[in-house]
C-alpha cells in the first residue's frame, strides 16, 4: 500500500462532536486540507451544524456561515459575490450540506445556484437520512431502507433521488461523486473543484452508523463496499455535463454483504435482497451505457 | 389504542399523546417534515396512520408538509402537520391560504428558542405572537396550548373538533418541555370523547354555493371531489369560490373571515382556573410554565400570600372579558413566560391598565421554576 500524499496542514481539530464512525467529520477533514486557509463555509441545519461545536471549541478554523436549513446554496452565492465585490476573488467559497439540505428543502436554493453558474464549491455529504433530527428518510435514503419514518412495516419503496442526473442537467462544469473510503480521489476532485469556476457539485457518500445501525468500525468499510457493490458509483461529469467517466477499477463485491452489514436493512427478506441487486446492477449498465454513448459521440462536449 | 372501549392508563411523551389524540379526534393524514423537537409526532404517525387506512407523507419541506395537509383536508379527511420554529415560519404562507380558503387543519408547534435556528433542544415560549399574526393580512385565527401530555391529547382532540366546526386552521402550541416529557395519560372510551365532523351540503350540486354562508358565518365545503363542482383560491372570491375584483365583496369577505371566529369566541375561549376567587394576585401562565405556576400557587398561600392562576387553554381569541372581569377583583397579575412578554403586553391590554400586570421571562432556554415566581410575587405584591 502505498502512503496517502495528502496535506498535512489540518484545518479541522479534534474535539468534534459527531458520533463515533462519523463519514461526515472525516468528509470534512480530507476538503479541508484541499481547501486551505481563504475559505469561506456555508452549512445549513445539517449534523455539521452541530459537529463545528460551540465557542470556543469549534473544530474548524475557517470563518462558517451557519445558515437556515434551506439557503446553503443561495447564501453561498451571496458570500462569493461579496467577496468579488469587496476585490477578494482568491476565496473559495464552499456550501457544505447534507442530503436533506441538497436533495430536499435545498434543492430549489442549489438548482437556482446551478442555473446561474454561481462559482461555489457545493458538497452534499450524504448519510441517507434526516440524521441530525433522529433519522427521518430523506429522498437520498435508499430503497428498502428503514428510518424513523419508513418503519420496518412500511419501508421506504422507492429508489433514492439521482441528484447527480438533476446537477448535470443544470449543465455545469463539473459535478463527481465520492466516498469517504477513498480520501485520495475525494481530495483530487476537491482540487479539481477548487481550480474550475463555475459551480461545482460534489457529493460524498459519509456512512453514519448511528442511522444506519451499523459497528463505528465499519464506516470506511461500508463506505468502501457501497462502491464496489456498484451501489453507489464514484464518478466525474464535466464539459457542462456532456462528458461522463465512471470509475470502474475495483473487484466487485456482493450487494447482499453490503445490505447485511447494516441494521437499516436487515429486516428485508430475500426476495427484496434479490430485487435491489437487480435494481443495482440495472443502474450501473445504465451508467455504463451512457458512458459509452457520450464518449460516441466525435467532438461532443468539446 | 382507539378500539378499546375501556379507558387506557398509559405512559407516554407530550409529542405521543398529541399523536394519539389526533387519531382519536379521527385525524387520517398527515403530512411532515423533520424538525426538533416535534418530529416524534411524524414518527408515531408513520407507524400509526397506514395500519388505520390513513396517510403518512414526509414531505420535502415545511412549506410542502401545509400545502399537503390542506389538499388532504378538502377531499373531507382531517389533516394535520406538526413542526417547530424555523419550519412554522416556513409553513406561514399556506397557513394564510387555509385562513382564506376556510379549510380545516390542525398544525402543531412544538416550541423552541428563536429567532432563527435559535436553541432546537431547548424550551420556549416566542412563537405565540407568531401564531396570530405570522401570516400575513387580517385574519383571525385559533390557538390552543397545553401544559401536560393529557392535556395535549385533549387539546388536540380539540383543535380537530374546532377546525371542523368554524372550518379554519387550528394551531396548537406546545412547547418543548411538554413535547418531550413522558407522563401519565388517561385514555377514554372512544365513545366518550365529542367528535365534530364538518358539515356537508344539502342541496343538490347545481344549487351548490361553497362560500354562502348562513347566520354563523361558517361556510360548507363539499368534499373535493364528491360531485360538487366548485373553485378553491387563495384570491379574494365571492361565494362561488371563484375570483373577484369587486371590492364591496372584498371587504365583506374579509370581515366575514373575522367575524366567523369572533362571533363564536364564546365558544372557543376556555381557560383553568385555580384559587382565583378570593386571589390578590393572579398568576396568568401558559404550557409547561402553567405547571410551574400551580405549584407556585400553592407555596404562596403557605406563605399567606393569596395566589390565584388563570391558565387560558385557548390563547387566541384571546380571553379579553375574562381577564378584564377579574381587573376589579385583584392587586396585580403576573406574567412568566418564556418569552420577553408576548402574552403580558395581551393581559395589560384586556385589563385596561387598571391593575398593574408584572412580567417574568425567560429566553435562555431554561424553563421557570415555582421559586422563582414564588420569588417574584413577594417581591411585586
Amino acid at each position: 500500500m502505498k502512503p496517502a500524499k495528502m496535506p498535512l496542514e489540518e484545518l479541522m481539530s479534534s474535539g468534534h462532536l459527531a458520533c463515533q464512525g462519523c463519514g461526515a467529520t472525516q468528509a470534512m477533514r480530507f476538503a479541508l486540507k484541499v481547501l486551505g486557509p481563504k475559505t469561506v463555509l456555508a452549512i445549513p441545519a445539517c449534523c455539521w451544524s452541530v459537529i463545528d461545536g460551540s465557542f470556543p471549541n469549534s473544530c474548524i478554523d475557517l470563518p462558517i456561515y451557519h445558515t437556515a436549513f434551506e439557503t446553503a446554496a443561495v447564501v453561498a452565492s451571496g458570500l462569493k459575490a461579496g467577496l468579488e465585490m469587496r476585490g477578494d476573488t482568491e476565496s473559495t467559497v464552499m456550501a457544505w450540506a447534507g442530503d436533506g439540505g441538497t436533495f430536499d428543502i435545498g434543492l430549489q436554493a442549489l438548482s437556482g445556484a446551478a442555473e446561474r453558474n454561481e462559482d461555489i464549491i457545493y458538497v452534499c455529504y450524504d448519510n441517507e437520512a434526516y440524521m441530525n433530527t433522529g433519522i427521518q428518510r430523506s429522498s437520498s435514503t435508499p430503497v428498502g431502507a428503514w428510518t424513523t419514518t419508513t418503519p420496518v412495516t412500511n419501508f421506504k419503496k422507492r429508489p433514492k433521488k439521482n441528484m447527480v442526473e438533476i446537477m448535470a442537467a443544470h449543465s455545469i462544469p463539473y459535478i463527481a461523486t465520492a466516498s469517504t473510503a477513498y480520501p485520495e480521489d475525494f481530495m483530487r476532485k476537491m482540487q479539481i473543484a477548487k481550480e474550475t469556476r463555475g459551480t461545482k457539485y460534489i457529493q460524498i457518500l459519509a456512512p453514519c452508523p448511528t442511522g444506519w445501525k451499523a459497528p463505528p468500525e465499519l464506516s470506511v468499510s461500508l463506505a468502501r463496499r457501497a462502491v464496489t457493490s456498484k451501489i453507489y458509483p464514484i464518478l466525474e461529469i464535466t464539459r457542462n455535463g456532456q462528458k461522463l467517466k465512471v470509475w470502474k477499477d475495483f473487484k466487485p463485491t456482493p450487494v447482499r454483504d453490503y445490505l447485511l452489514a447494516q441494521g437499516r436493512f436487515r429486516h428485508l427478506k430475500d426476495a427484496e435482497i434479490k430485487t435491489i441487486e437487480r435494481e443495482v446492477e440495472d443502474n450501473w449498465q445504465r451508467l455504463l451505457a451512457k458512458e459509452k454513448m457520450l464518449e460516441s459521440i466525435p467532438g461532443f462536449g468539446e | 389504542m382507539e378500539k378499546s372501549e375501556s379507558s387506557t392508563t398509559l405512559m407516554m411523551q407530550g409529542n405521543q399523546a398529541c399523536a394519539v389524540g389526533a387519531l382519536a379526534a379521527g385525524c387520517r393524514f398527515f403530512a411532515g417534515y423533520p424538525i426538533t423537537p416535534s418530529s416524534e409526532i411524524a414518527e408515531y404517525l408513520s407507524v400509526q396512520l397506514p395500519r388505520r387506512g390513513g396517510k403518512f407523507i414526509q414531505m420535502e419541506d415545511e412549506i410542502a408538509a401545509m400545502g399537503a395537509t390542506i389538499g388532504a383536508s378538502l377531499t373531507g379527511l382531517k389533516a394535520m402537520t406538526a413542526t417547530s420554529g424555523p419550519g412554522f415560519s416556513l409553513k406561514q404562507e399556506n397557513i394564510g391560504y387555509a385562513c382564506m380558503t376556510e379549510v380545516p387543519c390542525v398544525i402543531v408547534n412544538v416550541m423552541r428558542g428563536g429567532p432563527s435556528t435559535g436553541m432546537p433542544t431547548l424550551p420556549a415560549q416566542m412563537d405565540v405572537q407568531q401564531a396570530r399574526w405570522g401570516t400575513h393580512g387580517d385574519h383571525e385565527i385559533i390557538v390552543l396550548t397545553a401544559s401536560s401530555a393529557q392535556d395535549t391529547y385533549e387539546q388536540t382532540i380539540r383543535a380537530f373538533n374546532l377546525s371542523e366546526r368554524y372550518m379554519t386552521p387550528v394551531i396548537l402550541l406546545l412547547d418543548e418541555i411538554v413535547g418531550h416529557s413522558t407522563e401519565k395519560v388517561v385514555l377514554p372510551r372512544q365513545s366518550e370523547i365529542e367528535i365534530v365532523n364538518r358539515k356537508q351540503p344539502e342541496m343538490p350540486p347545481q344549487d351548490y354555493l361553497p362560500y354562502k354562508t348562513g347566520p354563523d358565518l361558517i361556510p360548507v365545503l363539499a368534499n373535493l371531489g364528491s360531485g360538487y363542482r366548485y373553485n378553491v383560491t387563495g384570491l379574494c372570491h365571492d361565494e362561488t369560490g371563484f375570483p373577484t375584483n369587486d371590492t364591496r365583496n372584498n371587504e365583506a369577505l374579509i370581515r366575514r373571515l373575522v367575524e366567523k371566529i369572533k362571533a363564536h369566541r364564546d365558544d372557543i375561549v376556555r381557560y383553568r382556573e385555580r384559587k382565583l376567587d378570593d386571589a390578590e394576585i393572579v398568576i396568568f401562565a401558559y404550557g409547561s410554565v402553567a405547571r410551574s405556576a400551580k405549584s407556585a400557587v400553592v407555596k404562596c398561600r403557605e406563605k399567606g400570600i393569596r395566589a390565584g392562576l388563570f391558565e387560558p387553554s385557548v390563547i387566541w381569541p384571546f380571553p379579553v372579558k375574562e381577564v378584564f372581569a377579574l381587573s376589579g377583583k385583584v392587586k396585580a397579575f403576573l406574567v412568566p413566560e418564556m418569552n420577553l412578554g408576548q402574552l403580558a403586553r395581551e393581559v395589560r391590554g384586556a385589563v385596561e391598565f387598571k391593575v398593574p400586570v408584572h412580567q417574568l421571562n425567560r429566553v435562555d432556554g431554561n424553563p421557570i421554576t415555582p421559586l422563582e415566581i414564588v420569588n417574584k410575587v413577594e417581591e411585586v405584591i
